[in-house]
């Protein structure tokens, strides 16, 4: 036997361990991508929450940027995040809300005691806009471009670190690009 | 009188705790819920399709197991999806997939991305299979009479054969 196959096995075995060492910090996100990513938003026509007369529809969230905040008053998680994103709504940032399989009262006083980071609400009673949307949680949270397609979702809380890191430059970027 | 009262109590536990452990097996663990079909086919789909599917949030659960809300929202598109729209396993399948991407699926896809994991076993095997069979052949006691020369072997063949006859 030539030398250099002795080492065969030390090399399969060494091979291995890197694998299993990388797979072990990969495994730990719960996190889905989302299949939605450069697609144009699902097509809905539902109640606005605050102006229950009044439909939305997936047209009426084109020609800005925005963030559509998926959110619920029985959401702890959503709580958390709430301050955060009354910062960015005073900072100018558009970010509309779907009110995800919620009751209309519970989350016009969330509203009303917590004040009104949303341009508006998209009443989504039943979760069929989530489902569309491919939500399975709250909050989720998508980048809207100009032309009303999706361009990015971060799951989860909003924070200073995700702000900064994930959604600003990317909410920037997509301010830049031009409608033709 | 005592001993045989004692008796009887335990078989009567006995009875009590076989029927309770009968109950509980057959008893389905997971989700109560009433669906309308109009064939017993539609009903089969919808249990075959639930079963195949995983609940987005929970991670280790079929939407068939899942009392989470996501998957009860899953199991009612399933059935308006078979019911009201006739719709086929793969279609069903392809609208999941289309908002909830290849995780939904239990038994993943054969695409360029998941092709290692379904014939990676197979190629493993197969080579542990050849260098198994490399080894035993090294291993293998000579059994060639390569030593022996034309010569050798005339003598050798005379000598056997004159004893085995």
């Amino acid at each position: 036997m030539k030398r250099w196959k002795l080492f065969l096995p030390l090399t399969f075995f060494l091979t291995f361990c890197v694998l299993l060492y990388v797979g072990l910090f990969m495994e730990n996100k719960s996190e889905l991508p989302s299949m939605l990513l450069d697609k144009p938003l699902p097509e809905f026509s539902l109640k606005k929450l605050k102006q229950p007369q009044e439909a939305v529809t997936e047209g009426d969230l084109k020609g800005e940027v925005l963030m559509l905040n998926v959110w619920g008053s029985w959401c702890p998680a959503c709580k958390v995040e709430h301050p955060y994103l009354m910062k960015l709504a005073r900072e100018g940032i558009n970010i509309v809300g779907v009110n995800y399989k919620d009751e209309r009262e519970g989350a016009l006083q969330w509203l009303d005691r917590l004040e009104d980071p949303y341009l508006f609400n998209i009443v989504d009673e039943d979760g069929r806009l989530g489902l569309d949307l491919g939500v399975y949680g709250a909050p989720e949270t998508f980048l809207v471009d100009k032309k009303g397609v999706i361009r990015y979702k971060h799951i989860g809380i909003i924070d200073d670190r995700v702000w900064k890191e994930d959604l600003k430059p990317r909410y920037d970027a997509l301010q830049k690009e031009l409608v033709k | 009188m005592t001993l045989r009262y004692v008796k009887s109590a335990s078989v009567y536990m006995l009875v009590v705790f076989t029927a309770v452990l009968l109950v509980s097996l057959s008893a389905r663990a997971g989700v109560i819920e009433n669906y309308q079909f109009d064939s017993p086919e539609q009903q089969e789909q919808f249990f075959r399709l639930n079963e195949e599917l995983r609940c987005p949030q929970c991670q280790n659960q079929s939407i068939a197991d899942s009392n989470a809300p996501i998957a009860q929202d899953l199991r009612r598109e399933v059935h308006r999806m078979i019911v009201e729209e006739k719709a086929d396993d793969d279609t069903v399948i392809q609208f999941m997939l289309d908002r909830y991407g290849d995780f939904v699926l239990y038994k993943p896809r054969m695409d360029a991305r998941t092709i290692a994991l379904w014939f990676g076993p197979l190629i493993l095997l197969l080579l542990g299979v050849f260098i198994l069979f490399r080894i035993l052949k090294q291993h293998r006691p000579e059994t060639k009479d390569q030593d022996l020369n034309e010569q050798d072997r005339a003598e050798l063949d005379k000598i056997l054969g004159g004893k085995d006859k």
